[in-house]
Parts: structure tokens; C-alpha cells; sequence
């Protein structure tokens, strides 16, 4: 079935001056100008940011669920690229 | 649309009993009726987005009116509070413009009645946030700020729906012209104006917002490729207590709840 609603946008709040954006969730607008006015009334009206992003939804590039073995697969069988395998030398610190 | 019954304007020197009393009243009623009125959309939004956006506002607005009513029972003296100004009113004695208390319509009535409304806000709350009386500069200040948004969306939707389809063009253009005609109110100029400037150093140059209002709204008209209205027959009389049917049927459900069951917290 045909999608009648409008473009999705994926919103992005900046909780404080100088902090990574995180993804808040998404909106549906016709264009950019409402997107950030919708994001704003669901996502940062009550002072969770202060500054948005909204990103078309289609323009994110995702990774598929499939790649999850070659993408995340930890290497838990090397443990020499973990950095725990390797014993801090005597007068450094370990914090 | 019902027509709207309208009366002139009495005489400038018609003498007012507490004239800041009537001027708050004025100004709390604008907004307790428009937020009740988009209030009436939460739930029947076009989409989910937009019926969040203007239930916000309808809280915004109902928040500035609340401030203002309270302002209002203080300089009335006679123990009311906004609760009971609000609720326990009758229309006769709402002082809103009549513009506010036009029904919803369509989306496009509803956008148009608010973006004329916002533009008047934006800049009347601008002057009063310089004004000398202390406690209404403090609330024109802080609802400056929320109109400011108000009228970023409200202008956005008129760009899109008069440069939108045939269909949104159409309604667009005929919601402002039939709400054009109650815009010739919020610019009046009558005893309480004076009274407040003499009394209370609230002096509002009408004509001079008059004018600021008309390039905002020429602006938007025009990036919305619509056409402003020429009809000069203004329809008053909200000021004074002469409304348009509409509004008591607003104020019955409104009020109800608050009158069936008086004192009641929840």
C-alpha cells in the first residue's frame, strides 16, 4: 500500500551547548522549516534541547541486520585487541 | 458561517469604572477564548504532528490568559480569582475581540484566524513588555517569546497552504476573506485605552500597530501568493460585550465542568 502520509524526518536534540546530537525519534512534515517546527513541539518543548537537527529518514544509510556478524562480531577470540589483555606497566596509574 | 450580529463602538468618552481592570480583561479573554478554540482540535489534528502543535499553543495561550486573569481579579479587588473570571462569566461580559471567537472551520480557518491573531500579539506583547506597569510587562514578556513561535508556524502553514494545491488555495483564500473583517477590531482605540495611558502609563499607539500588522500580514499574504482583502466593513463589538452567537456555545462547554461542580480541585 502507497505511504499518504508525509516524508518521514529523523529528529536529533542536542541536550546541552557543545554535547553529541542524539536521535530522539522522527517526525512527519512536508518539508524541512515544519519538520524542525514538529520536532520541536514533540521532542524539545519542554526544555530537552537546545538545538535540532531533522535529517530526512530517507537519507540515513543503515546497516542490515545480516551484517551484524561481520559488522559487530566483538573478536572475543582475540582477546589481544582488547586492550585489558595487555598488564599496565609498574608507576602507571590505572584508573 | 453564522453572520455575526455587530454594534458600533460607543463614544471614546464613555466614562469606564476600573479601566485596567477592563483593559486585562481584554487581554485575558483574546487568549482564553482562542486557546479554548484550539483546544477544541486536540484529537481532530489533520495529522498526529499538527494535533500536538496546536494543543501546545492552545496551552500556551490558556497559560497567558490564566496570568492575566489573575492580574485582572487583583486590580478588581473584589476577591475573584482567573478561575472564576473564566468560568463563571457570562458571554455579555467577555471582552475578547471577535475575532478569536470565530468557530474552527477547516484547517485553513483555523491557521488564517491564528496568523492574524500571532502577527497582532507578537507586536502588541512587544510594546506592553516595555510598558511601566510592572506586572503586565513581566507576563508580555514571557508570552512574547511563546507567540514569537506561534506565528513562525502559523505564517509557515498560510505560505503553504495559499502556495499549496488548488484545494488548500481555495480554502485559504476564503478564510481570509471571511475573517478579514473582524481584524478592523483589534486596532481600536476607545475610553479604556486612554484611561490605562493616563492611569496605569499603558499607552498603545494603535495606528502605529495598525500599520506594522498590515506589512507582516502583506508579506505573508503575498509568499503565500494570496490575495489581501479590500472589504472595509469592519465588524466590532466584542470589546463591549456584543459578540456573535458562537461564542456562548463556546463558553457552555468550556464552562461546565467548572460550574456543575464548583470548588472542585482535581
Amino acid at each position: 500500500m502507497a505511504d499518504s502520509q508525509w516524508p518521514l524526518w529523523e529528529v536529533f536534540t542536542q541536550p546541552n551547548k557543545g554535547e553529541p546530537f542524539e536521535h530522539a525519534g522522527s517526525v512527519h512534515a512536508p518539508d524541512g522549516e515544519l519538520a524542525l517546527q514538529n520536532a520541536r513541539d514533540v521532542y524539545a518543548r519542554r526544555g530537552e534541547a537546545v538545538n535540532l537537527w531533522v535529517v530526512p529518514s530517507t537519507a540515513i544509510v543503515a546497516s542490515a541486520p545480516s551484517d551484524a556478524g561481520p559488522f559487530f562480531d566483538p573478536g572475543n577470540d582475540k582477546p589481544y585487541r582488547h586492550p585489558q589483555f595487555y598488564i599496565a606497566p609498574r608507576g602507571v596509574r590505572v584508573f | 458561517m453564522t453572520e455575526p450580529s455587530f454594534q458600533v463602538a460607543a463614544p471614546r468618552s464613555t466614562p469606564v469604572a476600573n479601566p485596567l481592570f477592563e483593559y486585562l480583561l481584554r487581554l485575558g479573554d483574546d487568549r482564553l477564548v482562542l486557546g479554548h478554540r484550539l483546544s477544541e482540535w486536540c484529537g481532530h489534528g489533520p495529522i498526529l504532528e499538527e494535533d500536538i502543535a496546536l494543543s501546545n499553543m492552545a496551552l500556551d495561550l490558556i497559560g497567558h490568559a490564566s496570568s492575566l486573569l489573575a492580574l485582572a481579579g487583583e486590580i478588581e479587588g473584589q476577591g475573584r480569582d482567573a478561575d472564576a473570571l473564566a468560568y463563571f462569566r457570562e458571554a455579555v461580559t467577555f471582552r475578547n475581540a471577535l475575532l478569536v471567537e470565530i468557530p474552527n472551520g477547516d484547517f485553513a480557518v483555523t491557521i488564517v484566524r491564528q496568523f492574524l491573531f500571532d502577527a497582532y500579539s507578537v507586536l502588541l506583547w512587544d510594546a506592553l513588555s516595555r510598558c511601566e506597569h510592572e506586572g503586565l510587562a513581566a507576563i508580555a514578556a514571557k508570552s512574547l517569546k511563546e507567540d514569537k513561535y506561534h506565528l513562525r508556524h502559523s505564517s509557515e502553514w498560510v505560505v503553504r497552504l495559499g502556495d499549496g494545491t488548488d484545494e488548500s488555495r481555495a480554502r485559504a483564500q476564503q478564510a481570509l476573506d471571511t475573517l478579514w473583517r473582524f481584524t478592523g477590531e483589534l486596532f481600536d482605540h476607545d475610553a479604556v485605552d486612554d484611561a490605562v495611558a493616563a492611569e496605569a502609563f499603558i499607552a498603545i499607539d494603535h495606528d502605529a500597530l495598525h500599520s506594522l500588522w498590515l506589512t507582516m500580514v502583506k508579506d505573508v499574504v503575498q509568499r503565500a501568493t494570496l490575495t489581501l482583502p479590500t472589504d472595509a466593513a469592519m465588524r466590532r463589538g466584542g470589546r463591549r460585550g456584543f459578540h456573535t452567537e458562537s461564542l456562548g456555545h463556546m463558553l457552555a462547554t468550556m464552562q461546565i465542568v467548572a460550574r456543575s461542580h464548583p470548588g472542585a480541585s482535581w
